[in-house]
């Protein structure tokens, strides 16, 4: 059986290739038993499964921008840059600065051999934080086992030498699974065919390290960031930012609160002295 | 500048959070106020100090409560305190969780001491050694710690809020210190509430109290408006209105009513608890709002 080197490893979703079939969904749910939630018409596009959660590893989102046009049908239709139907399938994108991971209280979030990112389910014990700091609403919380749950990179498959299985059930290779500098330099190439074949718009998100320090799970995408619904470089922050600020607020507040409980407390001393 | 943008998940902080915040807050005013009094007041204040310290043991009480309820796992609250992998100490100081779970610890022994200290003056007697142990400069040193912890228990959930990426909670740096202040309000609201059912406590005190809760209370409303404007250069602070200006209604009507109740012949006819209840309202809705508000 071949095993995985203990180097970085992730994914690359091509989303100029992803057909929206949502066979990486159904593989996800399959592999790792996800129930899914009560099926929800979302009178949202083709979109039946809403959001990433605790039952939802996987989610294709659909972006319809189709182009007025004022009516006029043309012809060949147009086909927008190919920004006219999107398609990505999300997932965890395993930051190299992970929020999660940055304020899980119980260390019950670790990197793993393979650069992934994994919540012990042993360890959670529920608290929700990584929930509140994830900026992509990656995490939900499973209240069956009570603890927080996101995709694992298909640990337990990778440590047996097999692929995750979106990846493996994706029909387009929309979604490629391997070593990180890999799938890197196989990015590269694909961006630049789709900018030659005149696709402008054509981006990499979170190849380089402008957006969480890079990260393990990276998309090309056809439109900006904000499009898919993912924090662009100005916006991809860590919830660490705020710890400086925030506890030299509540330390100046202190003395503040001290210096006027003291004026409010020797009051009457001070009238008694004088 | 442009807007933030958040595409975070709610974590469904609800109840139970509302309760340890509220709660957590006028415990750790409450030991604030009682050291303040105990070190700086004058002698006829030491009955009020004594309330303050029980008071602040007997809201402490419910907190670890309220947080273990609200975990999935409830039976594994001792991981916020070791890390269950590698059975060593889970202490992130850069985790406002993780910091906050340590300091609730030590803050819990120190309000603990310091309300059975307080509880042998009195008259509990069996407590004395303690209560001769607290006085002094020992005493004084030991309330002084548990001051700044108690300062942290209060404050660190605002700060907690703001370390994520939350809208609302991770636009405003200064929640930290807006709970921080409001604790402080809630606390002398609080003990001015129990002083005035009891005949105790000084007249004076109270008077003290008073002008303490309106030092307080402007120290809170310029620390929310320094919030509001930080949530409002984010171009998040449409999320606290609409149906939560109510809460902003029950927030300022409890930061106002100190001064009107001090100044309004009219409002002198009063009950003498209006004013304390309407403070505690007002930490509570701040709350509520914060929280609610951001995860709607």
């Amino acid at each position: 059986m071949a095993v995985f080197q203990e180097r970085p490893m992730g994914f690359f979703t091509d989303t100029s290739i992803c057909i929206g079939c949502k066979a990486c969904e159904v593989a996800c749910k399959e592999w790792n038993e996800l129930e899914g939630n009560k099926p929800e018409l979302l009178l949202d596009s083709f979109d039946n499964t809403g959001q990433l959660d605790a039952q939802n590893w996987r989610h294709v989102e659909f972006i319809e921008q189709i182009p007025d046009n004022n009516g006029v049908v043309m012809t060949p239709t147009p086909i927008a840059g190919g920004q006219a139907w999107l398609m990505m399938s999300d997932v965890c994108k395993h930051c190299q600065n992970a929020s999660c991971l940055e304020v899980c209280p119980t260390n019950a979030i670790v990197r793993t051999e393979y650069d992934s990112v994994l919540i012990q389910q042993d360890v959670c014990n529920g608290c929700r934080d990584c929930i509140s700091a994830c900026p992509y609403g990656v995490i939900g919380f499973n209240e069956k086992t009570g603890t927080a749950h996101k995709c694992t990179l298909c640990y337990d498959r990778l440590q047996n030498g097999m692929q995750p299985a979106c990846a493996k059930a994706c029909p387009t290779d929309s979604i490629k699974f391997g070593y990180l500098d890999d799938l890197q330099v196989a990015a590269d190439k694909r961006l630049a065919a789709l900018q030659t074949a005149g696709y402008k718009k054509a981006q990499l998100y979170g190849r380089d390290a402008t957006v969480y320090g890079g990260l393990n799970a990276f998309f090309l995408l056809m439109d900006t960031p904000e499009v898919y619904k993912l924090p662009n470089a100005q916006n991809a922050t860590l919830p660490s930012r705020n710890n400086l600020a925030g506890y030299a607020g509540g330390f100046f507040t202190a003395v503040v609160g001290l210096v006027a409980g003291v004026l409010a407390f020797r009051s009457q001393r001070m009238n008694e002295k004088s | 500048m442009p807007p933030a943008e958040h595409f975070a998940a709610a974590p469904n902080w609800e109840w139970w959070i509302l309760g340890y915040f509220f709660f957590g807050g006028l415990s750790g005013g409450s030991y604030a106020i009682g050291t303040l009094l105990r070190l700086v007041g004058a002698p006829a204040d030491q009955r009020a100090a004594r309330i303050a310290f029980i008071t602040s043991f007997l809201a402490l009480v419910p907190c670890p409560i309220f947080l273990t309820l609200d975990l999935g796992q409830p039976t594994r609250f001792i991981n916020m305190l070791f890390d269950a992998s590698s059975g060593g100490l889970a202490f992130k100081p850069w985790s406002p969780m993780s910091l906050g779970s340590w300091a609730l610890l030590g803050f819990g022994l120190f309000s603990f001491v310091s309300f059975v200290g307080a509880v042998a003056e009195s008259g509990w007697h069996a407590a004395d050694p303690i209560a001769r142990i607290l006085r002094g400069t020992f005493g004084a040193a030991w309330s002084i710690i548990g001051t700044g912890l108690g300062f942290f228990v209060c404050g660190y959930t605002g700060v907690l809020l703001s370390v994520s990426n939350q809208p609302v909670w991770s636009d405003g740096w200064p929640l930290g210190g807006v709970f921080l202040a409001s604790s402080l309000t809630g606390a002398v609201a609080l003990l001015l509430l129990l002083a005035r059912s009891r005949r105790d406590v000084d007249a004076g005190t109270a008077v003290r109290l008073e002008l303490a809760d309106r030092n307080f209370a402007i120290l809170e409303i310029v620390l929310i408006a320094v919030f509001l404007v930080t949530v409002a250069i984010a171009g998040t602070i449409g999320k606290m209105a609409g149906v939560w200006l109510l809460l902003w209604v029950v927030v300022f009507a409890g930061l106002a009513a100190p001064f009107a109740l001090s100044r309004v012949d009219a409002a002198r006819r009063w009950a003498p608890v209006t004013a304390p209840l309407l403070g505690l309202l007002s930490v509570l809705a701040l709350r509520a709002l914060v929280i609610f508000s951001a995860q709607s």
